[in-house]
């Protein structure tokens, strides 16, 4: 059986747990110390050497990331932290920051110190005003105390961290809008090559890391690399947290080491909620692939969660118990994705648009025979040749309900409806309120 | 001569707002390497005044970069969070993503928006609140979630989000369940997301009890990571193969496309395929 493995996790009962004070009495800014006596080469190596693969989606190894900068030219590099956190389901990196930002800050001082950056960026989404109050603030105590700043730790290091929020948009996540975002700019992404490496920031060479992947760098660095691979999986190494959310009985985050299972961590959450059985789930937010109860038994690490067809993605797993709707939960993120597209290429702009329009008509009963397979098709239209990851994204969960549910869609078109009630899902009893079919004064009605 | 502010702008705003503006926009643009970087900040800022993005800060925010105004535009248009019309005291974001819509959210919104009168991106007549729809925002484990000026209001149902709407009509204080004290106004809020904070950062938990669901569970089991010792040994990353000059992450300059190929973004898990 799989334990829970506090790392990042591990401060955040304690009293005042985003003070410095709190933190360093749990050992915080170890890591940064003997950094500092190392040669930052040698820090990327044990970052390779440790196996830590990128956090927030794309599983990258991180130590080869920071390989790739070329040598330095005497100009500036970049270190910027991608704390957008928006894909749907995902949310480990805002309770991280506001229960513990200086495992972030810590990791920010040790990246950029391996890297050679004297300015680190924090980019936060803009919708989270107390995780950015204690960001703020988290980098202001770390100053004070000569973790940042000038000759930090007398080691002749100077790093400055400029914490930046943004202003809604779930594009922006994507490291190259992320980028353009952070220069003033519409957050759209940019043609690759070149590449963030070379020329990322101000078209100087940048690093753009997950919050989470940045904090797991100061226990690697304190307690070394094989501390770090000792936990996990072969090719998924070390820990990390997964997020229970919707019909589970107790949901929330799991700190664990990459292989668990989805049967073992819900059954340490109390099960899925009581009376009720698993119909379907997300391994790692909307944009992956959805699994049911037949993937139970799947390793939750990179290799297993693709070969059975989804992604680990940011481990956003959420619960839907028998009394959901499929064809309502994919038409809801379709919104999403279709609000969120930037606009920047035909095929995710236009096809996302179309994608909601049938969708819309499938859910609200005026679906045609010959949707599903239009559905199909326009899926088939967008993935791969979408400019960016969220096009890509925006079909998965279409793609995979349809493959999985086709009788579920089926119905809603013969039966001109759905066939669920709404409020059985809910955690709270209501009487759904009549719409009008077609003017969608609730839920789907866009324009957000 | 003392210069007058206000001779230099097109605004229409009063000489000593364009004193302050103009101060806090020095400070922000002093915060990266290049001051356009500051426009998001900047955006915030003007919204700190103004309460949305109004043709004067606009029109601030050009004069102050020194780039048009349809640049500005185009960059506050793309952005949800900057508001075209007067926003109202507080802005009420109800969580319709598909995780809290199906626990509960679209029921919270439709009670809501009978409640107030108001549709999505509508605002209250007395100008308390202006009602939204809203995307995840990262708190799944806290579904259905409600956001008042940004700030979270966890586990929400109908009745418990109608009454909180009713208090901020009223102008009682609300109380977070993750976040400050209380509530401040859209003003406040923007203020600080244009970086000047306000000293409330030791207010309220670290933690509601579903970021330590997993941790309280370890406690009570005793489940702990490895300690450094079990591990074996602690590396001792010496032998580091060729690399760059010292203070060099670079083991060896990016040459071919093969070596810049592999910062290619990839959906999420993609290379585990
Ligand atoms: C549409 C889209 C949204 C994304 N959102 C995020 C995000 O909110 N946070 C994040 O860390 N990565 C996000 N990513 C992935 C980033 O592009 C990038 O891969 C990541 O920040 C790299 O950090 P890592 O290697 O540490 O995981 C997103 C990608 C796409 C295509
Ligand atoms: S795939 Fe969508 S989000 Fe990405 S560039 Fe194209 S339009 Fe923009
Ligand atoms: S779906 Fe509502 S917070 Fe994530």
């Amino acid at each position: 059986m799989t334990t829970l493995t506090p790392v990042l996790t591990d401060t955040w009962d304690k009293d005042r747990s985003w003070r410095l004070a709190t933190y360093e009495r749990a050992g915080g800014y170890a890591g940064l110390k003997k950094a500092l006596t190392m040669d930052p080469a040698a820090l990327v190596q044990t970052v390779k050497d440790s196996g830590l693969r990128g956090r927030g989606g794309a599983g990258f190894p991180t130590g080869m990331k920071w390989g790739f900068l070329p040598p330095p030219d005497g100009g500036p590099r970049y270190l910027v932290v991608n704390a957008d956190e928006s894909e749907p389901g995902t949310c480990k990196d805002i309770p991280l920051m506001l229960a513990s930002p200086q495992h972030l800050i810590e990791g920010v001082a040790i990246t950029s110190f391996a890297i050679g950056c004297d300015h680190a960026f924090i980019y936060v989404r803009g919708e989270v005003l107390h995780v950015y109050r204690r960001l703020l603030n988290a980098v202001e105590e770390a100053y004070k105390a000569g973790y940042l700043g000038k000759n930090i730790q007398g080691s002749g290091f100077d790093l400055d961290v400029t914490v930046h929020a943004g202003a809604g948009a779930y594009i922006c996540g994507e490291e190259t809008a992320l980028l353009d975002s952070l220069e003033g700019l519409r957050g759209q992404p940019r043609l690759k090559p070149p590449f963030p490496a070379v020329a990322g920031l101000y078209a100087r060479p940048t690093v753009v890391n997950n919050v989470e992947s940045i904090a797991s760098v100061p226990a690697i660095v304190a307690n070394g690399a094989d501390w770090f691979s000792s936990m996990g999986t072969e090719k998924s190494q070390g820990h990390g947290l997964f997020s229970l959310s919707g019909h589970v009985t107790r949901p929330g985050q799991y700190e664990a080491p990459l292989g668990i299972t989805l049967r073992e961590l819900l059954d340490l959450a109390g099960g899925v909620r009581a009376g009720h059985e698993l119909k379907f789930w997300t391994p790692g937010g909307s944009s992956t692939p959805i699994f049911t109860q037949e993937h139970l038994d799947v390793p939750l690490d990179y290799e297993s969660v693709g070969a059975a067809g989804s992604m680990l993605g940011t481990r956003a797993l959420q619960i839907f118990d028998e009394t959901v709707c499929v064809v309502r939960a994919a038409t809801r993120w379709t919104d999403f994705y279709a609000h969120e597209s930037c606009g920047k290429c035909t095929p995710c702009r236009e096809g996302t648009y179309w994608l909601k329009q049938v969708l819309h008509r499938i859910e609200d009963g005026a679906g045609q025979d010959g949707d599903l397979e239009l559905l199909v098709d326009l899926c088939d239209n967008i993935l791969g040749r979408a400019f960016c990851a969220l096009g890509d994204g925006a079909v998965s969960p279409i793609t995979s309900s349809v493959e999985l549910f086709r009788d579920e869609y089926q119905a809603h078109i013969d039966s001109h409806g759905c066939p669920f009630d709404p409020s059985a899902s809910a955690l709270f009893p209501y009487t759904p309120k009549t719409r009008t079919p077609g003017t969608l004064a609730g839920a789907g009605a866009g324009g957000h | 001569m003392t210069a007058d502010p206000q001779a230099a702008t097109k605004t229409g705003y009063d000489a000593e707002t364009v004193a302050s503006l103009t101060a806090d926009a020095t400070a922000i643009m002093a915060r990266y390497p290049d001051p356009r970087s500051g426009l998001l900040p900047m955006l915030h800022l003007v919204q700190s005044v103004d309460g949305y993005v109004s043709r004067d800060g606009i029109l601030f925010c050009a004069e102050t970069l020194g780039i048009t105004a349809a640049e500005v535009s185009a960059v506050a248009t793309f952005y949800t969070q900057y508001k075209r019309h007067p926003n109202g005291t507080y802005t009420v974001g109800v969580c319709t993503n598909t995780l809290c819509a199906v626990m509960g959210g679209d029921a919270i919104f439709d009670e809501l928006s009978d409640h107030l009168g108001v549709g999505h991106d509508e605002t209250t007549d007395d100008g308390a609140i202006t009602l939204e729809r809203i995307e995840c925002n990262a708190a799944c484990d806290y579904a259905p979630v409600v956001m008042v000026n940004w700030e979270f209001f966890d586990n929400q149902t109908p009745e418990t989000a109608t009454a909180l709407a009713d208090k901020l009509r009223l102008g009682d204080d609300v109380v977070p369940t993750r976040g400050a004290a209380s509530v401040c106004s859209f003003k406040q809020m923007s203020r600080i997301l244009a970086g000047f904070p306000d000293g409330r950062a030791d207010e309220g938990v670290g933690a509601g009890e579903p970021t330590l669901a997993g941790l309280k569970i370890a406690r009570e089991r005793g489940w702990t990571a490895p300690s450094s010792g079990q591990a074996g040994e602690p590396v001792e990353p010496v032998e580091t193969g060729p690399v760059g000059k010292p203070g060099s992450s670079a083991e060896r300059p990016a040459a071919t496309p093969s070596d810049t190929a592999v910062g290619k973004d990839k959906k999420p898990g993609e290379d585990a395929k």
